[in-house]
């Protein structure tokens, strides 16, 4: 399978590709690692006129202790979460949850941003970036801003970053000594999640699911009943609730709906919730 | 669209189309054919090739992504009638049926043992879940990779 023809930019630092997306508006696409959007354009499901590629620029590839946070270049690698010691200290289900994306040569070329630029709800990270409040920074024409993961995803593989704009940075609150749990349920090792879940206890919980809607989910009532003192299997109870999650090859709706309560009750009593 | 990559040691300069995918880029125009296509929807790993020393499937990654990038493929591997270590482990242990996974089995397994020099049979299983084997060899195949790793020079490249 080969992609539909495009004009290819190999960006030179982030202000060329800003440069190359204020030129070429919605026809462009940003590469990053591309191992979520060439399969796309080999299925010719997307066919953007313009890829810019951004995969190279070491500017956005670091993990930084920024005080309060870990400040995460956007092309970070998941193989370089996966091995960064200050993750593994200050938000080990980051790493843990990165070491178990794709298989080993898809970690070598996905990127933290990327991932979460791309917006699909099937993706493990989004739903770590939700449960651990995590925050993005986002540069564009009019300069850099930052938007809480809460209002990141918009819709299915929609995010707030806009046409003109680049995910740059990814900040994640330290919680060294949270319980903390990433559970997923696949039906072979390197497959999409058929549903997953991602929980952080630092005080309160933050909870989100894996492809259980047409974008990353916080699961708000099971965080409301554990706010209000309900056990992990009482709240894991509700962990479907409001939820509308597609039917496909790999599961109905309703088995969906039976591994999210499942799953979250995992994921709570390892984090302790 | 100019690409320059350095592919088993030998420095390439080609004018491809920017669509062209990395496996094509090896097979059709360098003109090495070990690197084999298998799913072309980055599954089954047959593709594996090592890109600046990690595994990756190039049936998803741009040859003009790897412009500039060091590249190798399974046919650096052996030096005359001398097998690489792991290749040698893979004849030793049978760690192949009909052979079509191979070139992307070795390659994936060279990656692992980069990472893991002494891994454990589960580091093994769970490093090679990128690569399918539809003779479903599997067993073999991990064996092969845990006897490659006791031998000297199992994680080098001499390209």
């Amino acid at each position: 399978m080969i992609p539909a023809p495009f004009d290819f930019v190999r960006a030179s630092s982030v202000d060329d590709a800003l440069a190359a997306l204020a030129e070429h508006g919605d026809e462009a696409k940003l590469l990053a690692g591309g191992h979520s959007l060439l399969p796309l354009m080999k299925l010719r499901l997307a066919t953007p006129a313009v890829l810019v590629d951004v995969g190279h620029l070491g500017e956005l590839s670091y993990v930084e202790d920024g005080g309060d946070h870990a400040a995460i270049g956007a092309l970070t690698r998941h193989r370089a979460l996966e091995t960064s010691d200050l993750l593994r200290r200050e938000a080990p289900i980051l790493p843990a949850a990165a070491a178990t994306v794709g298989d080993p040569q898809v970690r070598h070329r996905g990127t933290l941003g990327g991932s979460l630029a791309h917006g699909d709800p099937a993706s493990d990270l989004p739903a770590v970036a939700l449960a651990l409040r995590a925050t993005m920074v986002v540069r564009g024409p009019q300069g850099e801003r930052e938007v809480p993961a809460d209002e990141f995803f918009r819709g299915f593989l929609e995010t707030a970053v806009g046409p003109d704009e680049m995910l740059t940075e990814v900040r994640v609150p330290k919680v060294a000594g949270a319980g903390w749990a990433f559970e997923k349920f696949t039906r072979r090792s390197q497959d999409w999640a058929i549903v997953g879940v991602a929980a952080v206890h630092n005080g309160s919980t933050g909870v989100a699911l894996v492809n259980m809607g047409p974008v990353p989910l916080r699961a708000t009532a099971v965080q409301a009943a554990l706010a209000a003192g309900a056990t992990a299997a009482d709240a894991a109870a509700v962990a479907d609730e409001g939820m509308d999650p597609s039917a496909d090859l790999h599961a109905d709706a309703d088995y969906r709906r039976h591994l999210a309560r499942v799953l979250v009750r995992r994921a709570l009593e390892r984090a302790g919730a | 669209m100019h690409v320059s990559p350095t592919v088993n040691g030998t420095t390439q300069a080609h004018d491809v189309e920017p669509r062209l995918l990395l496996v094509h880029y090896l097979r059709d125009v360098v003109g090495l054919t070990a690197t084999n296509v298998g799913c072309d929807t980055s599954s089954c790993g047959a593709c594996t090739v090592l890109l600046d020393g990690e595994s990756v499937k190039s049936c998803t990654v741009l040859a003009v992504q790897a412009d500039g990038a060091e590249i190798v493929t399974v046919e650096a591997l052996a030096r005359d009638d001398e097998l690489h270590p792991v290749q040698q482990a893979f004849r030793e242990n049978h760690g192949l049926q009909c052979g079509y996974c191979t070139p992307g089995m070795v390659m994936a397994a060279l990656s692992l043992l980069r990472e893991h020099p002494d891994p454990t049979e589960e580091e093994v299983r769970e490093g090679l879940e990128g690569n399918l084997c539809r003779c479903t060899g599997y067993h073999n195949i991990v064996k092969a990779v845990l006897a490659a790793a006791g031998m000297p020079g199992a994680t080098g490249v001499r390209a």
